[in-house]
């Protein structure tokens, strides 16, 4: 009992804490800035794969690390433009045509993967992120392991976090942004373009996601393969709703279930004749016990879901 | 150039919109298929011989397309009460392990036919069970169900795999994660002699005339219907709203439910938890591309079961990547969806 108790003092435990948050933040952030402007995106888990896919192939191709990143924001962006022809300026159901995204992108990263690369017995590998090390932070006892001996893309997505609750609530393209998701209609008698702004959003959001899914095969795995984001981006759709769609919650959401998976993958190796499967459960679980126990308080953006059509009422 | 909405649809568009969606989803991948370095047309030819250029390749094809059928009413029958059921997978899964733990045990002593009828109402009950969850949280705490219904795919996937590993381990299955077969008895008869298309065929498409008796003649469709395009309304006319959602819940879930039943025994006769390549996901594409309509449900999973059967002959002859298959059917997902623009507007200059 008392080892289930140690697991919480390893530094290692937090490490894999924030190493989890990573993918979870990117993809979290760019679900709370679609959903924020008024638009569902359910396309995040086939963005996610795309991501992944996308950024791990450019690095194997010889691209640098950074511009696998990019280049995976940029495959994100494109299937986000093509959820928000569909939705924002076609109007049509948000919640098919995420679905549809999402299996559009997946399906397209494994044809294209099989189609450019040979796999073996084994997937091909790529050297990925390394672990920073921060002069005086990184040697600090605990704290050092734990927080400061991280890839870049870690802190870049604490960072973005940082950025996305700025730009939100104190700038005007924040409020407008908010406003979209609030009342389209206000936004259009204040002489902008709703569409526009939801446009834009669904587009920026998507890289996000696709950077959070590049994480996956650039830092925490050197490798692609098929369903490895794994319901992910399901997480992340979960973690907005409990995070009340603003940043900093979802940050703390993001971190929260990462301990909670970090900690029972290692729990299972110390607790005895419990199927592991149970352990792999639980974090779903304990998503929608957290959305059972938000969902009254929730304060969901008035026009989410609905499309606005310019002149209709 | 401006959108109209239309006041009336004429079925003709309707009709036409499942045909044109495909056709544009096929030109599109055709640019995929031209990119492995194969004739996208040789490619076609090769994917139709697949499904169909042969008395096996047909018993193949509509075997596939008996659990789609199915998974494609399940989600057709939430969709048009606007219950998000995604968690058709899920409900699959359940369906299925209940039904190889009763069709190995429970229901010995039955008579063949009656065991039959009890594994397939058990597997319905425990798919109907999986929905009415979200269902609740949804009717009682608000929680939207799209998430809880994605999140429940995973639970279920690893809570058949913990069976299969565990007390349903089939200790002649050479350390393979499957679970004991069921009964022999209780294995649903062959349609046609000396493949494995079985009459479970018959069942889903009598389930579809089911389901369209009960839209279309039934109280309970007419408030499944009103409750689906405006809830608001329809509360005023007295449909009663939650009660409707239940029963549409049980439903969707129980054919989704029936689904895994009846591939267990029709098909495999055990579990295992990579029985299903995503029927559950894959009933949603059937769904969209008949417009929800339980007659196109059949015609559009033949389609999608064409395309997975085909795919794959096309693979084995040309090298192209098998994964075409989900290529072509999520593109027309979202082409069909464009499609249905034009079923509710008019384009007027």
């Amino acid at each position: 009992m008392m080892e289930a108790f140690d697991i919480l003092t390893t530094a290692s435990l937090w490490a894999a804490v924030l190493r989890i948050a990573t993918p979870l933040i990117f993809g979290v952030l760019g679900v709370l800035i679609c959903e924020r402007a008024g638009v569902l995106n359910l396309g995040i888990e086939g963005i996610m794969t795309m991501g992944a896919m996308v950024g791990w192939l450019a690095v194997f191709l010889g691209a640098g690390l950074w511009t696998g990143l990019l280049i995976a924001a940029l495959a994100g962006a494109v299937l986000g433009l093509l959820h928000a022809i569909l939705t924002v300026v076609l109007g049509l159901s948000q919640h098919v045509s995420g679905l549809g995204i999402t299996l559009f992108g997946s399906s397209l990263s494994y044809y294209l993967y099989r189609l450019i690369v040979q796999v073996g017995d084994l997937p091909p590998t790529i050297e990925p992120f390394q672990q920073l090390h921060i002069p005086v932070l990184s040697d600090l006892p605990f704290l050092g392991e734990a927080v400061f001996t991280h890839a870049a893309p870690t802190y870049l997505a604490i960072a973005l976090v940082g950025v996305t609750a700025w730009v939100l609530a104190r700038t005007p393209l924040g409020l407008a942004l908010r406003m979209t998701g609030e009342n389209p209609a206000a936004v259009e008698a204040q002489g902008l373009d709703p569409l526009r702004i939801r446009i834009g959003a669904v587009v920026a959001g998507s890289a996000l996601m696709a950077v959070g899914g590049a994480f996956l095969t650039t830092v925490a795995f050197n490798s692609f393969f098929p369903t490895m984001v794994q319901g992910r981006g399901w997480i992340c759709i979960a973690l907005v709703v409990f995070a009340s769609w603003k940043p900093g919650k979802a940050l703390l959401g993001a971190l929260l279930f990462a301990l909670f998976d970090a900690y029972q993958l290692r729990l299972q190796h110390v607790v005895e004749g419990v199927p592991y499967q149970l352990f792999l459960m639980a974090p779903y679980v304990l998503s929608i016990v957290a959305l059972v126990l938000v969902a009254r308080r929730a304060r969901v953006p008035e026009a989410l879901m609905a499309p606005y059509r310019k002149g209709e009422r | 150039m401006r959108f109209e909405r239309r006041t009336d649809v004429p079925w003709g568009i309707v009709a036409l919109a499942p045909p044109g969606a495909i056709a544009a989803a096929l030109v599109l991948c055709a640019g995929l298929i031209a990119l492995a370095g194969v004739n996208p047309l040789a490619a076609y030819a090769e994917m139709l011989n697949g499904a169909f250029g042969s008395r096996l390749a047909v018993t193949e094809t509509l075997t596939r397309a008996v659990p789609l059928i199915l998974t494609g009413l399940a989600a057709a029958v939430a969709f048009r009460a606007r219950l998000w059921n995604i968690g058709a997978e899920g409900q699959f899964y359940i369906g299925a392990l209940f039904t190889a733990w009763a069709g190995h045990g429970a229901v010995t002593g039955l008579p063949a036919p009656v065991a039959i009828v009890v594994l397939m109402l058990g597997g319905m009950l425990a798919g109907a069970l999986l929905l009415i969850g979200p269902v609740v949280l949804r009717l009682r705490f608000g929680v939207d169900e799209v998430v809880t219904t994605l999140l429940l795919n995973f639970i279920a996937v690893l809570f058949v795999g913990m069976m299969v590993e565990g007390p349903m381990k089939d200790p002649m299955g050479f350390g393979w994660p499957q679970s004991v077969p069921v009964a022999r008895e209780v294995m649903l008869p062959d349609l046609v002699a000396r493949s494995r298309l079985h009459i479970g065929l018959i069942f889903a498409i009598l389930a579809a005339g089911v389901v369209w008796i009960i839209q279309q003649r039934t109280v309970f469709g007419a408030q499944t219907r009103a409750a689906g395009l405006n809830p608001v309304a329809a509360a005023f006319a007295g449909v009663p709203l939650s009660q409707t959602l239940i029963l549409v819940a049980m439903l969707s879930g129980g054919l989704a439910g029936l689904a895994g039943a009846v591939e267990v025994i029709g098909v495999t006769g055990y579990v295992t938890t990579t029985m299903s390549p995503g029927y559950g996901y894959a009933g949603i594409v059937v769904a969209m591309l008949a417009a929800l309509h339980p007659a196109g449900v059949v015609a559009a999973a033949v389609f999608v079961a064409t395309v997975f059967i085909g795919a794959d002959a096309m693979s084995r002859a040309t090298g192209v990547p098998s994964f075409i298959a989900d290529v072509i059917m999520s593109a027309s997902l979202l082409t069909m969806l464009t499609a249905l623009l034009f079923t509710t507007y008019r384009i007027r200059r």
